[in-house]
């Protein structure tokens, strides 16, 4: 049975797209076969950080419309065998998903994968709605400050009291938390919140936190998963958290501010 | 069939009442016709009922005081809210003893109960214990709110607000492991998040109502 996971936070611009690529293809790169579906319909991002920008010829939505098959829409990563991408509409508007045709989709995919990733767009409309509603397990992506944190909480309400699975009265969806652009140094000065109080206020268990890095933009830029950079901070972040995600338990790395060397503090980083 | 020729039906009608708050004769007739010289044709004929609450005196001349009305062209009809010995001496007159509808139809009670929420109270989630008292086993987070008619109590944060006696019983009490609240009130007085900080909010603490003001004081942890 396929394990449906959303991944959301309410606000934009807090990682939700980077953390779904960064997932999806550490799923993937585990041996289990793995979709990841954008969400925001009009202002589609997911292929850009996938880097299949130019093989997008079918949509989420022509699917829903019956205009084309899953297979057509279906794109297959050049890198990492076993991941496909299902991009978004451009043209379109969130009011193109509906229940029944976002419902019938997921379940054609549901015969086929492993784990199917969604994308959710920022806000608490159509969109994210639909994104959370079938969703097993929510990542809640948040970023160490006031408004993401409130935000997440609005968006675990909802979870709560909006998805399937509150509908139905079943087994509630499970949340985790993801802190990203978590930069130890700030929270020590004080302009940041601590894992400790996103954690004491969010009250879901922690999954993964990912360090502030350079390696992410650049990741973006180049159209490459940040988890593919094993060389990088976030990225060895990113595999930690795809392993708990999995069932293993690990230590958190990456919270405490890294020593400056001696010539690092003179010539800076 | 023959018409019968008397009914009796019920019907409601709007009264003006006149409080007396003091059994000097004088004093009282010379209010009055202050009062009436405002405006003396609106009272002309009015029917009246005299609400004796605040007169404690059992020798209060009732009878005078009707004619202190009926000179002034005002019909007493009856009397209100007075003692057991003034309602006496009103009967004895010929002035009905009246009930005001308020204290008629008293306010069925309806047996309170307790509303539990056993999970955290999220941003933008609303709770409301109606004529309950609430439970929370969990945090209530910003942007969050628990209401009751009854009491709160939190058994975790309270970031949100908290409104107790919504329906304005004074005698309800909020109760949160920890307070960091946007707002707690109770039968309506209420204070923000300045408010705590300003009066000391105990890290854990019972808010009550003292009289009109608010009051917070901390738990034996």
């Amino acid at each position: 049975m396929a394990q449906i996971i959303v991944v959301t936070s309410g606000k934009g611009g807090v990682g939700k797209t980077t953390s779904s690529a960064a997932i999806a293809t550490g799923l993937a790169m585990k041996g289990h076969k793995t979709v990841v579906i954008d969400f925001d319909i009009g202002l589609r991002n997911l292929d850009l950080i996938m880097g299949c920008e130019r093989r997008v010829v079918y949509d989420f939505v022509n699917v829903i419309n019956g205009e084309a098959n899953l297979n057509q829409a279906l794109i297959k990563d050049k890198r990492t065998p076993k991941l496909f991408v299902l991009p978004a509409s451009q043209t379109r508007d969130k009011d193109a998903l509906t229940k029944e045709g976002v419902g019938k989709v997921l379940e054609d995919l549901a015969k086929d994968f492993e784990y199917i990733i969604c994308d959710s767009p920022a806000g608490i409309e159509t969109g994210a709605m639909m994104a959370l509603y079938f969703a097993d397990v929510a990542i809640v992506t948040t970023n160490p400050e006031v408004s993401s944190v409130r935000d997440s909480d609005r968006i675990l309400g909802m979870l709560q009291s909006k998805s399937k699975r509150a509908e139905d009265g079943l087994e509630p969806v499970k949340e985790y938390l993801l802190l990203t652009r978590y930069s130890p140094a700030r929270v020590t000065t004080g302009e940041m919140l601590s894992v400790q109080d996103v954690e004491e206020i969010l009250a879901i268990p922690l999954i993964g936190v990912i360090p502030e890095s350079q390696a992410v933009l650049k990741a973006s830029n180049s159209g490459v998963p940040v988890i593919i950079d094993q060389e990088s901070d976030a990225g060895m972040a990113y595999s930690d958290a795809v392993e708990r995600l999995l069932g293993e338990e690990l230590p958190f790395r990456f919270l405490k501010e890294e020593k400056k060397g001696f010539l690092k503090r003179i010539f800076g980083s | 069939m023959q018409t019968p020729s008397l009914e009796l039906k019920g019907s409601s009608f709007t009264l003006s009442v006149l409080h007396i708050n003091n059994d000097d004769m004088a004093v009282i007739a010379a209010e009055l016709d202050a009062k009436l010289a405002i405006a003396p044709q609106f009272f002309i004929g009015a029917p009246l009922v005299v609400n004796l609450s605040a007169i404690q005196t059992e020798d209060f001349d009732i009878l005078g005081l009707k004619e202190i009305l009926t000179s002034r062209h005002l019909i007493v009809v009856g009397i209100t809210s007075a003692s057991a010995a003034l309602t006496k001496q009103a009967k004895s007159i010929g002035l009905a003893a009246v009930k005001s509808g308020k204290e008629a139809i008293s306010q069925p009670q309806l047996p309170k109960t307790t509303k539990i929420v056993k999970q955290n109270v999220r941003s933008g989630q609303q709770i409301y214990a109606k004529n309950a008292d609430l439970i929370i086993i969990g945090a209530v987070g910003n942007g969050a709110e628990v209401i009751a008619d009854g009491s709160i109590h939190i058994y975790g944060t309270l970031r949100g607000k908290a409104m107790a006696g919504a329906a304005g019983d004074r005698n309800t009490v909020i109760m949160a492991q920890k307070i960091e609240a946007e707002l707690v009130s109770i039968a309506g007085q209420y204070w923000l998040t300045e408010n705590l900080q300003q009066n000391g909010a105990a890290p854990s603490g019972c808010i009550r109502l003292e009289g009109e003001t608010l009051t917070v004081e901390s738990l034996p942890l």
